[in-house]
């Protein structure tokens, strides 16, 4: 066995009441791509955050080259050789590409010279950008550049990625990893945060599995299959969802020429939204964050007007009508934002059951609230979506963001919508959680309702969609059978890489 | 290092503690005022705290209480349907002027006829006089999107012109040998709110206050539109998704805490002040604010927190009397249990923890 980059032994971090990372150890060899595995809340944001120097272990030792390594700042763990790509960018919108990447260096050199590293840099990794750009006008993905580059200027041995490719379409992907697997064979070791499991067998060479804090695993994704990993990391074994083919009846939900300005300067304009929902079945909706999916679902949820004639339901012209009339007829919704938006953070799972509730569940007489009855609305949709919480009169913000969802999703569902339109019904939820919410939307389509799952997952709209299409910049691509789509296909519908020019790798 | 934590949810226990903390913390801050003044601090808090309600004179002083606590408690229950849905009027010193105008107006416009109409006409008059004043800042709201806060505000120093004029001018007693001021209402059977029950200082004002506690508390914690209200206020994003349409609720708040500060101007007019003056006013409809926040905007809170400010009106007054305190002082006295009250406020949300700090 070569030896070790980076070692890790024993590491411990407690926070009150919780303990992150228990007794975490692995290694990575120089030149390997090491992925971390592990649900939401499994310690993979503290462990990275220890190795980067932005946290401080409670017990353990790390090695860096053979040598102790503590870094006590993430300044210190970047002289050692360790840079990190965010989840989150920290670019400055209003700057160019060199001065951004300028910010984030020790002792940037003068404008010109940085620009001409920063070509030289991006012509031999395949990543093209053009110094002088303002970082406002890139796409995510050419974002994602800027930050990849900032890293490879300080010659990293050790890369961290965390999460990179939820912002990017499918080609935007596959010109990362040529990218990193020139590195790769240049020696640089990368540690891959994901859970998306298709990519880390494609890109990785081991994998270490945490769950709980603890690791409870090492394999090789090469020889797993993507189910086995998934089961590896929940601890159960996971149900796939399934349902019965049907023919789609009657259309339920029909835009005709949908669009609607966006109020938010930075939000993104609808576009002339032609779409048709059947019952019975479910459209998948896909496209890169930020290209119309919350104005979309305001627009079907009522939130935002449009002229009454562009959305029809059951043949009704209900543009004009607001939620509760929408609701009414049968038309719900459930948005990606769960806290603010599909529920009050600091109000009780009582009075969020009330939220959308009232009208169909007759949790009203004559204005007043009937508080028993909305109890027991919110009592019978934590029985059956299996919602972990003490009980209904604790506060939404207390419950993990994986039962706050079954509690979203489930309120809606069991309103007995006619049509339910969803926006990332799995974001941030984990494996067992995601599977469930998927079962329930299934079987809602399979009862009868149209579905809409609006969502940035193509693995989840693959697996539950009848029909796929995709949104970008605010227009809809036309619908299409969800079933032999290949990848490059969703991927253009999406938009291709975003007009980045594809990469020749030297 | 002492730092906070975001409780997992807001404590209901704290909630309820904190106005007591804060009232606390105002006796001992106010005792080093007080001290500093080169007055006996012991002294000063039992003359604004204990006198009052069990002193000699307490006789007198109860059915002040209620006479400065009514009015209080009335603007103060309208100020919290719009506070608690984050809708911000800080005129309802504007909004009981006028009412008190036109309650005083139609009642003076029957002088010296005697009918029993008379009284309840003005009530409805000082009710729709502050509907139609709190009704500028929430059309322009609405239509125009403007801030409440700044023209409910500035829209105070308009009325208080109006009322001047009405007291040099339009209104001014016939018979008052040419000095401001209306005819005393309380000299006008008809149209006088007199105590209900003698010495207690029992007025329809006082009732009036009472049912608008039971009623918004009805209304918060029963009806779709108080849960709206409360809604609104904890997250408009979510109200929106709810279907609350949020510019009828700017016109509801605004339109009920208006309302109310008019009723409580028409019954001040008709019975403790008796009569329209350039310094009718005394700074009910802003004292209201604070009392507002230190009930927790809810409505028996603000019961209590109304009798407790009327205390300290009370008390300062027999302070100013009997100790020499000057006024300001127990201004700044009152200031500083809004003051208290905002900062022990964070406690409900968050908890004190004391340790080290955690890198990033």
């Amino acid at each position: 066995m070569t030896e070790a980059l980076l070692t890790i032994e024993g590491l411990t971090k407690a926070y009150p009441g919780v303990v992150a990372n228990d007794d975490v150890s692995f290694r990575i060899a120089p030149g390997e791509v090491h992925a971390l595995l592990g649900e939401n809340g499994a310690g993979k944001s503290t462990l990275v955050k220890m190795i980067y120097g932005l946290v401080r272990p409670d017990a353990g030792r790390m090695t860096f080259g053979g040598t102790a390594f503590e870094p006590a700042t993430p300044h210190a763990a970047r002289a050692t050789g360790v840079a990190m790509v965010f989840q989150h960018f920290s670019l400055f919108e209003a700057l160019n590409v060199a001065e951004n990447v300028a910010l984030g260096m020790e002792d940037p050199p003068p404008q010109r010279q940085l620009a001409r590293r920063i070509r030289e840099v991006s012509e031999t990794y395949g990543l093209p950008l053009d110094p002088d750009r303002l970082v406002g006008d890139l796409s995510a993905g050419e974002r994602q550049r800027v930050e990849i580059i900032r890293c490879l200027l300080q010659d990293p041995k050790l890369l961290i990625m965390d999460e990179p490719t939820s912002v990017l379409t499918p080609q935007e992907v596959d010109i990362l990893f040529e990218t990193l697997r020139k590195l790769q064979a240049e020696g640089t070791s990368i540690l891959y945060i994901s859970h998306k499991l298709e990519e880390i067998k494609t890109l990785c060479d081991n994998a270490t599995i945490l769950r709980l804090g603890k690791v409870v695993g090492e394999c090789n994704p090469r020889e797993e299959s993507a189910r086995s990993m998934a089961e590896m990391m929940v601890g159960t074994t996971l149900h796939t969802p399934s349902r019965d083919e049907k023919e789609p009846g009657e259309v339920v939900l029909d835009l005709a020429a949908l669009s609607v300005a966006s109020a938010n300067p930075f939000g993104t304009s609808l576009r002339s939204i032609h779409l048709e929902v059947r019952s019975g079945e479910i459209l998948g909706i896909g496209g890169v964050a930020g290209n119309g999916q919350d104005e979309l679902l305001a627009a079907l949820s009522g939130e935002t007007p449009a002229p009454p004639e562009a959305i029809k339901f059951c043949e009704q012209e209900i543009g004009h009508l607001g939620p509760n009339a929408r609701r009414r007829f049968g038309l719900l919704a459930a948005p990606e934002e769960r806290l603010g938006h599909a529920a009050a953070p600091d109000m009780s799972l009582t009075e969020n059951a009330l939220l959308t509730g009232a009208i169909r569940e007759q949790l009203v007489a004559g204005g007043f609230l009937r508080w028993p009855q909305a109890q027991g609305f919110a009592e019978k949709i934590i029985a059956a979506f299996d919602v972990r919480t003490p009980g209904p009169a604790n506060a939404a913000r207390s419950l993990s963001g994986g039962n706050l969802q079954k509690f979203v999703i489930g309120r809606e569902i069991l309103q007995r919508p006619a049509c339910l339109v969803v926006n990332q019904p799995t974001w941030g939820v984990d494996a067992s959680a995601a599977a469930a919410i998927r079962q329930a939307l299934m079987d809602l389509a399979a009862e009868g309702a149209a579905v809409i799952v609006i969502s940035q997952d193509l693995d989840e709209l693959m697996e539950i969609s009848d029909r796929f299409a995709a949104l970008n910049e605010g227009r809809l691509s036309a619908p299409r059978a969800a079933k032999g789509l290949t990848v490059d296909e969703i991927g253009l519908m999406m938009g291709g890489a975003h007009d980045m020019e594809v990469a020749h790798v030297a | 290092m002492i730092r906070l934590e975001k409780r997992p949810s807001p404590s209901r226990t704290v909630g309820m503690l904190t106005p007591v903390l804060a009232v606390l913390l105002t006796m001992v801050a106010g005792s080093v005022l007080f001290a500093i003044l080169g007055k006996n601090p012991f002294l000063a808090i039992k003359t604004i705290f204990y006198d009052p309600i069990l002193g000699e004179f307490a006789f007198y002083y109860r059915g002040q209480l209620l006479v400065k606590a009514g009015p209080l408690i009335l603007i103060a229950i309208g100020l919290s349907l719009g506070f608690r849905a984050g809708i911000w009027n800080i005129g309802a010193e504007g909004q009981y002027i006028i009412g008190a105008i036109c309650g005083a107006g139609v009642g003076l416009a029957f002088y010296p006829a005697d009918f029993w109409f008379i009284f309840p006409l003005m009530v409805l008059a000082g009710a729709a006089g502050g509907i139609l004043w709190a009704m500028i800042p929430a059309i322009l709201k609405t239509r125009f999107n403007t801030n409440e806060i700044l023209v409910s505000l500035l829209l105070v120093y308009v009325a208080e012109q109006i009322l001047a004029s009405m007291s040099l001018g339009l209104l001014r007693n016939p018979d008052g040998a040419g000095f401001p001021g209306s005819r005393n209402l309380k000299q006008y059977e008809a149209a006088a709110n007199n105590e209900l029950i003698v010495g207690t200082g029992v007025h329809w004002g006082v009732v009036a206050a009472l049912i608008a506690v039971i009623l918004a508390y009805v209304l918060l914690n029963r009806h779709m539109l108080g849960f709206q209200i409360r809604l609104t206020g904890e997250s408009p994003r979510a109200a929106r998704f709810a279907g609350v349409r949020p510019r009828l609720l700017v016109v509801f708040c605004l339109g009920a805490s208006g309302g109310l500060a008019g009723l409580a101007g028409l019954f001040e007019v008709a019975g403790p002040a008796g009569q329209i003056s350039i310094d009718f006013n005394v700074g009910y409809g802003f004292t209201a604010i604070i009392v507002a926040f230190l009930g927790r905007l809810h409505p028996v809170g603000i019961l209590l927190a109304g009798l407790l400010m009327a205390l300290t009106y009370i008390g300062g007054e027999a302070a100013q009397a009997t100790l020499g305190l000057p006024a300001a002082a127990i201004q700044a006295f009152q200031g500083m249990l809004l003051f208290f009250l905002l900062a022990v406020d964070v406690l409900t949300n968050y908890r004190i923890r004391i340790g080290r700090m955690e890198a990033a």
